[in-house]
């Protein structure tokens, strides 16, 4: 997919819990007794349908969130507890009309065959605006809520055996995208045919066994689910080295990576559009979106000064795999066209405060963008894939 | 003063993927679009019903090694459609049937936890166990439980996502923004269990949630089922609605309850009911006719012999007399995924009573198999149907009904405007839901978290199971 500035941008949200930031629960707008209630999750959907976003991703795992990269912390200071994603993504669903939903899903422990269905379902529910975020996690601690088998503690980043384990684990994912995929193409589009004269709801010759075997695990279908709105929900995944560049670049419709700077974000697409074409799929589209997170406000200097307040709650300096960004609504404005320029094709903000810094979003650089003619005046498409330029793709079942 | 009168439960099951459902009918709907589970959900709830409820099937049916195509096949995901009907309903239950030999303790707690939070407090859970290999094809476990251990892990998988449910008490989130104090206890949600069929540890990262757990369903028919119901579940998802069959089912698990020290009214029976309704009884009981010949075709009734004599019997004339043949005694490969064939336990001597009661009435197969198969179990005026339903509850043959209409997703809508004013008016069934929960409508206690309750006596102590955490 080739892009230039003028190409529209697209925009995506990342919510999670009150925030991005570890103290921002603490700020006056967070509701921090309300993050387990649905109303809390259907007004932050609501924000950002408002703004005409493309999507919010929904973060999740099967632990608790953590200050520490592998072990639960005892930390009392900051928010821990999070509800099911796919079900959070599903309460909200009704209530929205045109903004799509991504909730994390997590490849590692969970059935895909109970996942494929899910999102299939989320579709029907939302009437084609569902995807999905997939994640793995190397956690021994998390594969101990399972006890299905541990996963060695990884002990060094750059040890050969750190690699294979990471390897592994995206190699199980991919398998895990592939039969997901494989089972939301298990009915063709026209599987159900009510024939009253000859008394068949289906037409048997238009389901499909997927027949999957892999390394970790073999599903033999089809889905109890038939083909949803979208025919294949929108694949996404967040990738910051070679490995998941590769499951982004062979499996997804839209990677997440982190570049910090214009250079690096040109060497990441650089490095993805390779490894499409390695796999293949070089003609189809796939975005590639970054992730930054953001404080914003009007007057930068208050941004930059929030920023401080909260990592002085914090007790410590913010840091993240992404960029972080505090500044006002035109000056991001002017970095995402500027990074827009190397190749990627839209964004996923974490809003550092989601009670603030998502309406600074939705209220502040989307009408800025507008006003560039870069971002969107109104929904354009009923469909998640639509919004997104994505066609709906034929059943790889389907006889030709 | 004589008995006072026992209120009526009534639940809403969404009709699927067996011949009760007449998808032919032109008033039939989709089965899998939200706008069908939104309008059924919306009706029940108008008709201010305990719950909805929703039946599930992991792997498509078969017969004869072929995708059964003559039902309706297809269902949406249970924990996504219920989280998705949270949305448009507000008091009505949310009932789902998660099975236990293909999911994982955490996960599935972690998913009835945000159900429960996402409803306010309207979560059910219908603890089933499959029974076959043939659904594990489509699970990473694949077909590995032997059948005689499926209730030892599902007891176990229940008494564990209790002790994960436990694992919070509810009052660690303070979330103080002035002193910074989001939890005050550093290890909410830490759990261990180690028992044969999970051993497992760790942190459950769901706090509690409005109703504590889920309530518990069971539908299993077995004697292990039946004491797996006693000694753990709030309600029986049943198949005996009829008045001897029903009051001799309740009578048997009621009286199961006394050895795990638990009373009568901890534990309510809600048979699944179909019913038919007319301006009169006559007029009902021509619809009734009509429906089950809808629901019965002649290919439906061969394949429902098939059940029984495991053999291809497609050459046979479904107008014609019963097949002289035996059934196969073998392993039943004809039809799969089905739980009808279980209920035929000695298919020799199922086969020779139909041929005789064919035989005697001169019924061909198609009639034999609507004569015998399910009636429905309410045929009347509105007045007769509210009459009849209240006379079994009084009668102890069940506490309410999980009423199944033939039709999607319409089916209730008269049942709702017709036959709940006269249950009202008799003053057995709720004109308004008196609490928010669906334990509040289902008379039930909101369960203390055993863990902490250092002293007390727990007051549920179902789960007899149940280790407690470290
Ligand atoms: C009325 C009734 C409804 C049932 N519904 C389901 C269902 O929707 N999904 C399912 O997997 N099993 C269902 N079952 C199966 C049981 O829950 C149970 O797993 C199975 O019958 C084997 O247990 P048993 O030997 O005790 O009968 C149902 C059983 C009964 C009696």
């Amino acid at each position: 997919m080739s892009s230039t500035s003028s190409s529209p941008l697209h925009l995506a949200v990342a919510l999670d819990g009150t925030g991005w930031h570890p103290a921002s629960w603490r700020e006056p707008v967070a509701r921090p007794r309300e993050l387990f209630t649905a109303g809390y999750w259907a007004d932050l959907v609501a924000e950002a349908e408002r703004g005409l976003l493309d999507f919010v991703t929904i973060e999740d795992g099967l632990g608790p969130q953590s200050s520490h990269f592998l072990d639960p912390d005892d930390r009392t200071d900051q928010v821990r507890g999070r509800l099911d994603a796919v079900l959070v993504a599903s309460r909200v669903a009704p209530l929205t009309s045109h903004i799509g939903l991504v909730p994390t899903v997590v490849a590692t422990h969970t059935e895909p065959f109970h996942l494929s269905k899910a999102i299939a379902t989320l579709d029907y529910v939302s009437t084609g605006r569902a995807g999905l975020r997939v994640q793995i996690t190397a956690r021994p601690t998390e594969a101990a809520h399972f006890g299905r088998r541990t996963i060695p503690r990884i002990e060094a980043y750059d040890a050969p055996a750190t690699q294979d384990l990471v390897t592994e684990l995206f190699d199980e994912a991919a398998d895990y995208v592939e039969v997901v995929r494989r089972l939301w193409d298990s009915w063709e589009d026209d599987a159900e045919i009510r024939d009253v004269t000859t008394g068949r709801f289906v037409d048997r010759d238009k389901l499909h066994y997927i027949d999957f075997e892999g390394r970790h695990f073999s599903v033999k279908g089809p889905s109890i689910t038939p083909r949803p709105p979208q025919g294949q929900p929108l694949v996404t995944a967040l990738a910051h080295d070679t490995v998941p560049y590769r499951l982004v670049a062979r499996a997804t419709d839209v990677g997440y990576v982190t570049p910090h700077d214009t250079g690096q974000a040109r060497a990441i697409v650089a490095e993805i559009r390779a490894e499409q074409e390695r796999a293949g799929r070089a003609a189809e589209p796939l975005h590639v979106f970054a992730d930054l997170v953001v404080f914003l406000d009007d007057d930068p200097a208050e941004a930059a000064a929030r920023r401080d307040r909260l990592d002085a709650l914090a007790g410590e300096e913010y840091r993240s795999d992404a960029r972080v960004f505090a500044g006002s609504p035109a000056q991001l404005a002017d970095l995402l066209q500027d990074f827009q320029a190397s190749g990627l094709t839209g964004f996923r903000l974490r809003p550092a405060v989601a009670g603030h810094d998502l309406p600074a979003v939705t209220r502040g650089l989307v009408p800025e963008l507008q006003r560039r003619g870069a971002f969107r005046r109104a929904y354009e498409a009923d469909t998640l894939r639509g919004l997104l330029g994505l066609s709906r793709p034929a059943n790889r079942y389907a006889a030709v | 003063m004589s008995k006072p009168q026992k209120q009526i439960h009534l639940a809403a099951h969404f009709p699927g993927v067996n011949n009760t459902t007449v998808w032919s009918d032109p008033r039939a709907g989709s089965h899998i679009e939200f706008s069908s589970f939104a309008h059924f959900a919306r009706t029940a709830e108008r008709a201010k019903f305990d719950f909805l409820f929703l039946a599930e099937g992991l792997r498509l049916r078969e017969q004869g090694g072929k995708i059964y195509d003559l039902d309706v096949v297809g269902r949406p995901d249970t924990f996504t459609i219920l989280a998705a009907l949270a949305a448009v309903t507000e008091r009505l239950g949310l009932t789902g049937t998660i099975n236990s030999t293909f999911n994982e303790p955490y996960e599935v707690a972690r998913q009835f936890a945000s159900l429960d939070h996402l409803s306010d407090g309207r979560s059910a859970w219908n603890v089933v166990t499959s029974w076959d290999a043939f659904t594990g094809e489509n699970f990473r476990r694949g077909g590995y439980l032997p059948q005689d251990e499926r209730y030892a892990r599902a007891k176990e998988f229940l008494a564990t996502t209790g002790e994960l449910f436990d694992s919070w008490q509810g009052d660690e989130i303070v979330a103080d923004q002035s002193t910074g104090t989001f939890l005050q206890d550093a290890k909410a949600g830490a759990f261990v269990h180690e028992g044969r069929q999970f051993d497992i540890q760790g942190r459950f990262n769901v706090p509690r949630s409005p109703q504590g757990r889920p309530v518990i369903f069971q539908a299993g028919d077995s004697d292990e089922g039946r004491e797996f119901a006693a000694s753990s579940a709030d309600a029986i998802f049943s198949r005996y609605a009829a008045l001897d069959a029903g009051q001799a089912f309740y009578t048997d698990v009621k009286s199961r309850l006394a050895k795990y020290g638990r009373r009568a009214d901890q534990l309510l029976i809600l048979p699944a009911a179909s019913f038919v309704l007319g301006d009169t009884d006559a007029e009902a009981e021509e619809i009734a006719k009509d429906v089950r010949r809808q629901q019965v075709s002649g290919a439906t009734a061969l394949k429902h012999l098939e059940f029984v004599w495991n053999r291809d019997l497609s050459g046979y004339d479904p107008e014609g007399p019963l097949p002289d043949i035996d059934p196969d005694l073998g392993e039943n490969h004809i039809a799969r995924g089905r739980a009808q064939v279980r209920m035929y336990r000695d298919p020799l001597a199922t086969a020779r009573e139909w041929r005789e009661l064919a035989q005697a009435n001169n019924w061909s197969i198609r009639d034999l198999v609507i004569e015998t198969g399910n009636r429905q179990n309410f045929v009347g005026s509105p007045a007769t149907v509210a009459r009849t339903i209240n006379e079994y509850v009084q009668a102890d043959a069940a506490d309410g009904f999980i009423l199944v209409p033939h039709i999607t997703p319409s089916g209730l809508d008269a049942f709702a405007d017709q036959v709940v004013p006269l249950l009202q008016e008799q003053g057995v069934f709720r004109t308004e839901y008196e609490g928010t929960t669906l334990r509040d409508h289902l008379g039930l206690a909101l369960p203390h978290s055993r863990l902490r309750s250092s002293g007390g006596t727990p007051i549920d102590e179902a789960a007899g199971t149940a280790r407690a955490a470290s």
